[in-house]
């Protein structure tokens, strides 16, 4: 290699391991501090909407089934401000709306629907029933079969730890909500029971027997989940642009 | 016979001098078993799930081979078991020979490195099988594994900084520089995405600091630069290795090496974005990311021209050699892949193809071309050195591993790019009065013949790397096929390499 030392010569680093090694790190921070930082200080990132809320501890145990079977694999949900978009899903998604998604679940790929905003798009029985065998509902489906889930109890003894754990990493849940974790989990999975604490604590969330056990299955947890998907945002309120300008 | 010997001073550089480097090379055969073994798994696993997704049976109605859960082997598989071994064993390799130095820490560390890393691979692989995930693409061990992991990272760089450290050379050559922006750039971008607080101190699961909009964008820098200095940096160390050694030319430029190495580093981390266009990210932040992905274009053609354009002057070994094929074939798919990048970038652009399987073929030229094409023909020039043979045991069948993964390869994108864009236009068509011209799933319908050709090019990429292995085999019991050899003598695969 040829070398030339007029002025500034790149010799030197050459020459200095730490010279380098300090350099790169210097170099290749810069992008990463500009982009993230001012998502944490700008105030505007995350629009100012009413109804955004913790999950409910049963929506909760849901999502984490979503993480754990990897749906984000082939589900987004992140609705872009296209007119094709809007009409096929609905309303697009605000940064609001996955404000207590520990981590994003935005996606990268849609081997499947979008479901940013599947949550009351289709009833309980048919959830179910798609997520049992998807093509007895949708033939072309190539979607995985689920059915394994539907009996399966869900494990929820520590879901007040999963609360108090997300509280730690910003999600408000309170005191309140922490000391009946599993008691809304259990009310959640049934219509006859009392459920107006349930209600007051987590507003619009679907309350049913699920799949019609006797006992909370991964399956309830999981459809309780997407039924709550998207639904949190009156978008009534919300009818000039102007108002979720973030 | 546990180290090469060399008298040094006598190929590299100019200070001579008279003692004996004993080069460290029994970690460096494991790593390159472990590369060819992960290879060949991941190639497999991806195969599979392609075919899950033409066939939704294959998914067997189990938990644990489900596409959800085996995606994430496939991905881990691919990257860090087949491409870390590779970028352990060849950065591991020529760091010795660029520094006229044996292993800072020796054969010792270099071993303890190797089994770590590699058991910290099965772990995860085992995690995401048995359902414990991050929920985070690439970067899905949950956090105990992620401590794990940054313990061994931290080791390999010691290693690695330590013996460029302790160097006998004067200067730090090139390749040394994109391996440590590797290394320290994977280990900044490993730390700074698993910010993670457990549910339980004797469980697996935990949640990440960050959520929503600011999750999304950790991820993304932290999943783009996966690629930008997993997938490329350390490569492109690997390129500027093993090219001019191949070919027995000098690198063609030193000035574009530094030109394009700084602007390279500098314009990747800001690249991010582009993964994000027209979500709920701040318009700003996707404005950035595309405007330095667009950029990023010129310091990666610069490492294609500066590799290619390495050849000059013998040209004619891309006839005679097939191993100098692959890694020139290599440079070529980095050029189509790193030119495809900034066009999909172009927010209009990735309105288009975003969501759909363009992303996928797009991954997967430079995955399949320039990765693991640059890995086979490193592995291919390291076996016959590592194991003391004179030459491989088959140049033919060199060259017919790489016609096959080039068929694969060619079926695998072309497949993605009709499927991809075909998706994409389908989903934003309207029909004459107005509505929706397709149900979703109508698109996924129309996906089919294309499902099932690209999994036909995964089967051509596993069936090359099986004859990889053969070769690779013959070639460490010392056999040498007879064969019609290559019109002026064979190549000297690297005899006396240093």
């Amino acid at each position: 290699m040829a070398q030339e030392k007029k002025g500034f010569s790149h010799d030197l680093i050459e020459r200095n391991t730490l010279l380098l090694i300090v350099l790169v790190l210097i170099t290749v921070s810069i992008g990463g501090l500009v982009q993230i930082v001012p998502l944490f200080t700008i105030e505007s990132t995350i629009e100012k909407v009413e109804g955004v809320r913790p999950y409910s501890p049963l929506e909760l145990a849901g999502q984490n089934i979503y993480f754990r079977e990897g749906c984000y694999n082939c589900h987004s949900q992140q609705i872009r401000p296209f007119r094709d978009e809007v009409e096929r899903y609905g309303h697009y998604s605000l940064a609001a709306e996955s404000m207590y998604d520990h981590p994003f679940q935005w996606g990268s790929k849609r081997t499947g629907p979008d479901l940013a905003r599947v949550g009351g798009k289709y009833s309980n029985d048919w959830q179910v029933a798609h997520l049992v065998n998807p093509r007895a509902v949708v033939p072309e489906s190539i979607m995985p079969t689920y059915g394994w889930m539907k009996d399966r109890p869900l494990s929820y003894g520590d879901i007040a730890d999963h609360l108090k754990t997300l509280r730690i990493v910003g999600v408000p849940y309170t005191d309140e909500q922490i000391a009946n974790a599993k008691a809304d989990l259990e009310a959640q999975k049934n219509p006859e029971g009392d459920t107006a604490a349930l209600a007051k604590r987590y507003p619009k969330a679907v309350v049913a027997n699920f799949t019609g056990n006797k006992t909370v299955t991964e399956m309830d947890a999981l459809v309780a989940y997407l039924q709550v998907l998207g639904t949190m945002v009156d978008f009534t309120k919300y009818q000039s642009p102007k108002q979720l300008q973030q | 016979m546990t180290s090469a010997t060399l008298t040094s001073g006598a190929t590299l550089g100019s200070q001579r001098v008279s003692e004996e480097v004993r080069y460290h090379e029994d970690a460096i055969r494991l790593f390159v078993i472990a590369a060819v073994f992960w290879g060949v798994v991941g190639f497999l696993a991806g195969t599979f799930i392609a075919l899950e997704l033409a066939f939704p049976a294959l998914n067997l109605g189990l938990e644990w081979t489900s596409f959800g859960r085996l995606r994430p082997v496939h991905t881990s598989a691919v990257i860090f078991a087949f491409g870390g071994n590779v970028l352990l064993a060849t950065s591991l390799y020529s760091v010795q020979r660029t520094s006229r130095q044996f292993l800072f820490g020796g054969e010792g560390l270099a071993k303890f490195i190797f089994w770590n890393y590699n058991i910290f691979i099965v772990l995860a692989a085992l995690s995401y099988v048995l359902g414990y995930t991050q929920g985070k693409e690439y970067a899905e061990p949950e956090w105990i594994l992620d401590l794990y992991l940054t313990v061994v990272w931290v080791l390999y760089a010691i290693q690695f900084i330590g013996t460029v450290m302790t160097r006998r050379e004067s200067h730090i050559y090139v390749a040394n520089w994109f391996f440590m922006a590797f290394i320290l750039t994977v280990a900044i971008l490993h730390l700074g995405n698993n910010v993670n607080v457990p549910v339980s101190l004797t469980g697996m699961k935990s949640y990440p600091f960050v959520s929503g909009v600011q999750s999304a964008m950790v991820q993304w820098w932290y999943g783009h630069n996966a690629v930008g200095f997993f997938l490329t940096a350390g490569f492109l160390g690997i390129m500027y290795y093993f090219v001019p050694k191949r070919a027995e030319r000098p690198v063609y430029s030193y000035r574009l090496s530094i030109v394009h190495f700084w602007t390279l580093i500098f314009l990747y981390i800001w690249a991010g974005p582009h993964h994000l266009h027209y979500t709920s990210l701040p318009d700003w932040a996707q404005t950035l990311g595309m405007t330095f992905s667009v950029m990023l274009w010129m310091p990666s053609w610069g490492g294609m021209i500066n590799g290619i354009m390495t050849l000059s002057g013998a040209w004619d070994k891309l006839r005679t050699d097939p191993v100098l094929r692959f890694l020139v074939t290599s440079v070529a798919f980095y050029g189509m892949s790193t030119f495809e990048g900034p066009l999909m970038s172009v927010k209009p652009v990735n309105a288009l193809s975003h969501y759909t399987d363009w992303t996928v073929g797009h991954v997967h030229s430079g995955a399949l071309g320039w990765v693991a094409f640059i890995s086979f023909g490193a592995i291919y020039f390291l076996v016959p050195v590592l194991w003391k043979r004179s030459q491989l045991y088959s140049l033919r069948l060199v060259s017919y591993h790489f016609w096959t993964a080039t068929i694969g390869i060619v079926l695998y994108i072309t497949a993605m790019w009709v499927s991809g864009i075909m998706q994409g236009l389908m989903w934003r068509a309207y029909d004459n009065l107005g509505f929706l011209q397709y149900s979703f799933v109508e698109t996924v319908a129309a996906m089919h013949p294309f499902y099932v050709i690209r999994a036909m090019g995964g089967v051509l990429f596993v069936a090359g790397a099986l004859i990889m292995v053969y070769n690779l085999w013959r070639t460490a019991k010392g056999d040498v096929r007879i064969e019609k050899p290559y019109v002026t003598t064979p190549h000297k695969a690297a005899v006396g390499a240093a």
